[in-house]
């Protein structure tokens, strides 16, 4: 028996996420039905916390929810309580039924919940129990999504709720066509990607996340060229620091937006590498275009190579093939290297200026 | 993921054929088709050097015949668990927080 959807609005204190249609009865009590579609505040929502605004409070409370007219035979997909990742999987599984058992992950996604373990094997099976999954449905089945598996063992899971868990494809996009194949996957569902589209979208949190070495690098540039590279007036200290700030934003987008879009094309396997590469280049066609002096443009390039390599190092976070191992290496030798250009860029450009040069 | 490989000396993947008992778990969670396995025939370790150490493939084996050193290649995490060891800057980090 279903409630109408004026009863999922408002009770004491309470009110429905705008995308609860309705209340299902089960033997195990009210479940919240949701529909497939987006409404605005989904579409908002996942625009700002891509924007990286929001992104810590982004969650749904955990627990069972119906999507569709779920019957007592339709299959449980389990999830983790990111809202974009909820959105995400009910869009996709449009015109379906199905059972969606949201897990608390503390907002976080799937892949990285699995890692921090908040998306545990001991997470899946208390959430079974305490929505009493064994009265909703007659199967004993859990479809859980392949990136949750550095954090379930799948064969533990039987012995701790009674359900068995049959791993799912690494994206919601794929679960149609994997539920169709009577939950069978295949190869190419079980591989990770890393699209262009896919590396600039996790690109652009970097510019919130940056906020406050940005305002720091901004007040630090002040007082460098206050130091010298002014020439002691206030109208060209403000034009030095503007200008060694600019460099640090080419830097910034060298590293977060031009080594993600060329990751494949750049030489070279560390990102740090990749992000010397590309910020030397990028800052030599800067020198040329903006330096007034040999020294000016040194400092360009030196401080360009460092800011883009720091950034693009930070980059490993956001890409999908990236070892530990792998990042603490190329963080043990590449931090080194950065600091070594940042210091003799901002020593260059001291020196220079005291020697009378061209500022 | 043409022409998106990693640095591949370092990883810590060991795969250990003796105990494997062919449940083909491994060969499933992998993202990055480290591992053939089927049912019913031992796990054949395909391509190392593309593991990213997730750990996936260890917590799912039964058998204990895969060991990785898992963790997140992440250089914001990293950053804050070393800074977190340092005794006076320790308070300010979140020791596994990169804010993701
Ligand atoms: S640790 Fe992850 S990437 Fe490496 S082999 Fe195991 S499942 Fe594959
Ligand atoms: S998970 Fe372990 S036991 Fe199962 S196939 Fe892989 S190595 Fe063999």
């Amino acid at each position: 028996m279903e409630l109408p959807p004026e009863a999922a609005g408002e009770r004491a204190g309470v009110r429905a996420w705008p995308f609860v249609t309705g209340w299902l009865r089960t033997q195990a009590g009210l479940v919240p039905k949701v529909r497939a579609a987006w409404g605005r505040g989904d579409h908002l929502g996942a625009l700002a916390v891509r924007l990286g605004i929001g992104r810590d409070k982004y969650r749904l409370a955990p627990g069972l929810y119906a999507l569709g007219e779920p019957t007592r035979s339709c299959p449980v997909i389990v999830t983790a309580n990111y809202k974009l990742t909820f959105d995400t999987l009910r869009r996709e599984l449009a015109g379906r039924s199905c059972w969606i058992l949201v897990v608390e992950t503390y907002g976080i996604n799937v892949w990285c919940a699995a890692g921090k373990r908040s998306f545990s094997t001991d997470e899946v099976a208390a959430r079974v129990k305490a929505a009493h999954l064994d009265k909703v449905v007659t199967h004993r089945t859990l479809i859980l999504p392949q990136l949750a598996m550095p954090g379930v063992a799948a064969f533990n899971l039987r012995k701790l709720c009674g359900f068995k868990a049959v791993v799912g494809p690494v994206r919601a996009a794929d679960l149609p066509a994997f539920l169709d194949a009577g939950m069978k996957a295949d190869a190419a569902m079980r591989r990770v990607t890393f699209s262009l589209a896919e590396r600039l979208t996790v690109a652009f949190v970097e510019i919130r996340a940056n906020r406050l070495l940005t305002l720091n690098v901004a007040v630090a540039a002040l007082i460098l060229a206050a130091v010298g590279p002014g020439g002691f007036t206030f109208g060209g200290t403000l034009a030095a620091a503007a200008g060694a700030f600019g460099v640090y934003l080419l830097g910034f987008t060298a590293g977060c937006m031009g080594v993600p879009a060329l990751l494949p094309h750049l030489p070279f396997r560390p990102f740090a590498a990749k992000g010397l590469t590309l910020g030397a280049a990028v800052g030599f066609l800067a020198a040329c275009g903006l330096a007034r002096s040999l020294p000016e443009g040194l400092a360009v390039v030196l401080a360009c190579t460092a800011w883009a390599s720091w950034f693009a190092m930070h980059y490993t976070g956001s890409s999908t093939f990236t070892s530990l191992s792998g990042v603490d290496r190329e963080m043990r030798r590449y931090i080194p290297v950065q600091g070594g250009l940042l210091l003799a860029a901002i020593l260059t450009w001291l020196i220079s200026s005291w020697m009378g040069g061209a500022s | 993921m043409i022409g998106l490989r990693y640095i591949e000396d370092v990883v810590t993947l060991a795969y250990d054929r003796e105990k494997c008992v062919g449940c083909g778990a491994c060969g499933e969670v992998c993202p990055h088709g480290v591992f053939r396995a089927e049912r019913g025939s031992k796990a054949e370790l395909l391509d190392r050097g593309g593991c990213m150490e997730c750990g996936a493939c260890a917590v799912n084996c039964p058998s204990g015949a895969i060991t990785v050193k898992a963790g997140v290649g992440c250089a914001q995490a990293i950053l804050a668990s070393w800074v977190s060891r340092v005794p006076f800057l320790k308070k300010t980090v979140n020791p596994d927080s990169c804010e993701c």
